[in-house]
């Protein structure tokens, strides 16, 4: 087991000096110009350009930057933001746990309802709930992130009022955040009904952030149930004399999660690209925004380290589903 | 009284092109400790009777039957809960192919305890010494360790004895054995024989054994039933089987023996089993019959009586000494 991590990791070797190339790429590529864009409607002399260029060594070529670069983010150093000139590490890490927040949050929502409603489906197979249960997961997969959250805010925000539009926690309630996850912080803070608007205000980019893997993992779960159901092996657990609510969620399903736990783990790339939708619409604060908002300011150091990071959690994240596929299937987990 | 009692047992299929009777009309019967072979080629509907028997079959079959006790309990009109509580327990049914028969998520202690605790209800330890004592009784070697191995990790012969100890687990009295050495070695098929045969002989269980192996039942069988195309054309004890064949196909299948066979070719009945388009109007096995004659042809014979074997012909073989060919 510690080799095949040992193996992995080489592995992220060269897609960490991809990554690295690409998102140093990517910002330059942009139009714009980041000390045009900071000195706004004001403008600037030419001097204080050519000082400011030179600061941010902008007038060195461009393999020479990205060198700079590079040994930097190998010693741990990202740079700061131009903007705030606070380290590009100490803000992913204070914006992170939001967003991890909010993932986790969508992840378990789809876990929770695709797993068990794929199931059902293929045992329930070509009848009503199956076919129901598969348009719905078709609609929920083609459809704009957007537009869901605004359906989604028009009527539970503002038809109903049940959920707040914005944020993490109603202003009210104010207390140290000592680990960013505002679930655990509102809780432990003891302050009388701070845990339940946390709650409230995760709702909707929960289910917004979640529908999509939602429809992915029913989907999947559906089908590899329905190959699994055709096994000898269920013949002979039928043969045994078990309970079909023991074959099907014992017997099959543990087969059956083998394709799903890698949807699963395909499906949080797709979900930290959603982040940033869904945290730009909810105004969470996450790092999805707060990439967003550096785009827009051309904030080299900000784009380029956070990308990097964001590819570095997909990693971890990959890695742990790896492992998870090892548990799950002996077969691989004895080679 | 027999063990078990089938009468006119049918099954079809709902398929694309139309219903499919892949049994018709079957009687089956089975005592105490016996063991009957049921013999046919491919497609002769060996298998689905014996899995309507268990009621193993996919929705799209339906099952009739004028009678189907087993163990003086009738299983046509019993609700579900009260059969799992028979399959698996009185009443066990091994497969064809072991490798795929177990399922690789779990370890083979795992699945064989599994059935412990469902039908007996034994605790732990229970579990564990009972699984031991099993795999010592199917003859696997070192059964601690491989408790707790996965199918993969094991041969096929391996698998197949895992799950026999798994259907002998709660002391059956019936067992089916469904080809249960089909996909092994020449070696090992002995083996696994050998082994059904002892257990038979230790715990008393009567033992259904299908096979389209002749060899197989003149070693093992001690009456055997032959099917064709979906009905029972024949039946025997072994001996009387293989002096004096009634019907034409037994005979042809004796006659294509190596042993028997004469030519250094091994000979062959030509033609196939009808399917579900080309099933004759008369005599089903007329197609393919050396004797057939236009009465074949036109009328189906029914089962004659117990003297002559309940042989489906209407000319039977070997009705009296002079004929035995
Ligand atoms: N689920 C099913 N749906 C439709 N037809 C089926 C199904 N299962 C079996 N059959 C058909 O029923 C017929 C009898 O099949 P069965 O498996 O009983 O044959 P068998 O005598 O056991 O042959 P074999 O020696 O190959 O195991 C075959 O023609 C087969 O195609
Ligand atoms: S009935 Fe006729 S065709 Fe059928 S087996 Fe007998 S002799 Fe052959
Ligand atoms: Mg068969």
């Amino acid at each position: 087991m510690l080799n095949y991590v040992l193996s992995r990791l080489l592995t992220f070797v060269p897609t960490f000096i991809g990554v690295t190339l690409i998102s140093f790429a990517f910002i330059r590529v942009l139009p714009g110009d980041p000390i045009v864009v900071m000195a706004g409607e004001r403008g600037m002399t030419a001097e204080r350009y050519a000082e400011l260029e030179a600061q941010f060594g902008f007038d060195r070529p461009i393999y020479v930057q990205f060198w700079d670069y590079l040994t930097g983010v190998l010693q741990g150093d990202l740079g700061n933001s131009f903007v705030t000139k606070r380290p590009v590490w100490d803000e992913f890490f204070a914006l992170f746990p939001a967003t991890l927040e909010l993932s986790l949050c969508a992840m378990v929502f789809a876990i929770l309802i695709g797993l068990p409603a794929g199931v059902i489906a293929a045992v329930n197979r070509g009848k009503f709930f199956d076919r129901a249960l598969m348009s719905t997961a078709l609609v929920g997969y083609s459809m704009p992130i957007f537009w869901w959250a605004l359906l989604l805010i028009i009527v539970f925000s503002g038809n109903l009022q049940w959920t707040p539009v914005s944020g993490r926690i109603d202003l009210l309630y104010y207390f140290p955040n000592p680990t960013g996850f505002m679930l655990y912080d509102s809780l432990v803070s003891g302050q009388s009904g701070a845990f339940a608007s946390a709650v409230r205000h995760l709702i909707l980019p929960t289910i917004v952030l979640g529908t999509i893997p939602l429809a992915v993992i029913a989907r999947q779960t559906r089908s590899a149930m329905l190959e699994v159901l055709g096994e000898d092996y269920i013949r002979t657990a039928r043969a045994k004399g078990l309970a079909s609510k023991r074959i099907n969620g014992i017997h099959a399903l543990r087969n059956a999660l083998i394709p799903v736990i890698t949807v699963i783990g395909l499906s949080v790339g797709t979900l930290l690209a959603g982040a940033i939708l869904t945290e730009t619409i909810f105004s969470w604060p996450g790092i999805g925004k707060w990439m967003v908002d550096s785009i827009f300011r051309r904030d080299y150091p900000v784009v380029q380290g956070g990308l990097l990071l964001i590819a570095v959690a997909v990693m971890i994240v990959n890695l742990t589903v790896d492992m998870l596929y090892g548990v799950i299937n002996p077969k691989i987990r004895k080679r | 009284m027999s063990l078990l009692r089938i009468r006119n047992l049918s099954v079809s299929f709902a398929t694309a092109s139309g219903a499919f009777k892949a049994v018709d009309g079957v009687d089956q019967d089975v005592n105490a400790g016996e063991i009957l072979s049921i013999v046919g080629e491919s497609g002769s509907g060996k298998s689905v009777s014996m899995l309507a028997l268990m009621g193993l079959l996919p929705w799209t079959a339906t099952v009739t039957a004028d009678e189907m006790t087993f163990d003086g309990v009738d299983l046509l009109n019993i609700s579900k809960s009260a059969r799992r509580k028979i399959v698996g327990n009185d009443l066990a049914m091994i497969f064809q192919e072991p490798m795929s028969a177990l399922n690789p998520c779990f370890t083979v202690g795992w699945q064989i305890k599994e059935a412990l605790r469902i039908h007996l209800g034994l605790d732990r330890k229970a579990r564990h010494r009972r699984a031991v004592e099993l795999f010592e009784q199917v003859g696997i070697p070192d059964p601690e360790r491989r408790l707790s191995a996965f199918p993969h990790q094991m041969s096929g012969g391996m698998n197949q004895r895992v799950m026999i100890a798994m259907a002998i687990s709660c002391q059956p009295k019936l067992l089916i054995a469904d080809e249960p050495t089909t996909a092994l070695d020449v070696t090992i098929q002995a083996q696994i024989l050998d082994l059904l045969a002892d257990l038979r002989n230790e715990t008393g269980m009567g033992l259904v054994l299908i096979t389209h192996d002749m060899g197989v039942v003149a070693e093992t069988a001690e009456r055997v039933s032959v099917q064709y195309a979906g009905q029972k054309i024949e039946e025997q004890p072994v001996d009387d089987l293989f002096n004096s064949p009634h019907h034409p196909y037994t005979a042809a299948l004796l006659d294509a023996l190596p042993e028997r066979a004469t030519d250094k070719l091994l000979p062959t009945i030509p033609g196939v089993v009808p399917g579900q388009f080309d099933r004759p109007r008369g005599c089903l096995f007329s197609p393919r019959c050396k004797y057939a004659n236009d009465h074949c042809r036109a009328v189906p014979p029914i089962p004659a009586g117990p003297e002559l074997g309940f042989v489906r012909c209407h000319y039977p073989l070997n009705t009296d000494e002079r004929n035995v060919s």
